[in-house]
């Protein structure tokens, strides 16, 4: 278990790093940059005109439909790693369970096609 | 203190932090990044454990996707957060009685738990010991052969997920020209072009 924790230790000195840097741009901006607000510098700037309407607006449902597919075929690869990873011992029963599993999903994956869910219009 | 119990508590500190934040921020899609914080330090919290294999899903899936579609959600949301606050004052008494029955039901669910006998020595023989084989090998080893049924099922379910989404918000639009690849490609000067001899003053 420690052997485990060990070698995660690059991991959070990388991370520390990258908080370390962040912070630094943050406070430095805070503390040396020139600040001399006024209300247009601080309004929102839409290529020279005001601001038409509030950013919560309704989009295409189709953005959803996209990134519902990504979640679906994500998961999909997240089953194989582990397979992968133990493949030599899961045996021909593993084989061709994940087989199925993926034949499952090709299947979906051909109906969408047929459907024209990854076109765009 | 050992650096392991150093670490359980920043991360247990940071997610059950980024969780309150969810809940109280004012603006929804801070409160979305107040749960991707949370995510991660419940990441931490499964490397903590040796599961190192759920660490990293969460990441992916949780982070990666599942973050983003609450995202897409919230921006969507074109409610106006002022009014829906000011009428919060008087829905205070029944979602503190709703609070104050759920946590009732937890404690006495808590209250009465009791471990059987055989549930730590059935844990114990599905997981071999960590120092033997590492998370995502011990998964792999059980979930395609022992649990196959289940694993077989999950791909079920995600095809029935990939069908539903389809089927509820697949629309498609008439009066949308589309580009149709094999038509462009099979057309020629032939069928394509009429050459015309026009007389003059008379026109087609």
């Amino acid at each position: 278990m420690e052997e485990l924790l060990r070698e995660y230790l690059p991991i959070i000195v990388f991370m520390g790093l990258a908080i370390l840097i962040g912070l630094v741009f943050i406070i430095a901006a805070a503390l040396l940059a020139v600040r001399n607000p006024d209300p247009e510098k601080l309004s929102a700037y839409e290529c020279g005109f005001n601001a038409f309407d509030d950013a919560r607006m309704k989009f295409d449902v189709r953005f959803y439909l996209v990134s519902i597919l990504f979640i679906i075929f994500d998961l999909e690869i997240a089953f194989l790693f582990p397979w992968a990873v133990a493949f030599k011992d899961v045996g021909v029963i593993g084989f061709w369970s994940m087989m199925v599993f993926l034949a499952v999903l090709t299947i979906g994956f051909a109906y969408e096609w047929k459907k024209g869910a990854l076109e765009w219009e | 203190m050992s650096v392991a119990d150093f670490a359980f508590y920043i991360l247990a500190i940071t997610t059950v932090a980024s969780g309150f934040c969810t809940v109280v921020s004012k603006n929804p899609v801070h409160s979305v990044l107040w749960l991707i914080a949370s995510f991660l330090g419940a990441a931490g919290l499964f490397v903590l454990l040796g599961a190192e294999f759920l660490a990293m899903l969460l990441i992916i899936v949780y982070v990666g996707a599942v973050a983003v579609l609450f995202l897409f959600v919230v921006m969507m949301l074109d409610v106006d957060f002022a009014e829906l606050k000011a009428g919060m004052a008087q829905s205070v008494p029944l979602a503190l009685l709703i609070g104050v029955i759920l946590l009732l039901q937890l404690g006495s669910v808590i209250g009465v738990w009791q471990f059987s006998d055989g549930a730590e020595a059935a844990r114990a023989a599905i997981t071999p010991a960590i120092e033997e084989t590492h998370n995502t090998m011990a998964l792999g080893q059980v979930l395609y052969t022992d649990y196959i049924l289940l694993f077989q099922l999950a791909g079920l379910i995600l095809l029935v997920a990939m069908i539903g989404a389809i089927v509820l918000t697949l629309r498609h639009r008439t009066n949308v020209k589309r580009q149709n690849v094999v038509a462009q490609m099979h057309r020629d000067p032939a069928q394509a072009l009429e050459m015309l001899d026009v007389k003059p003053g008379q026109g087609l």
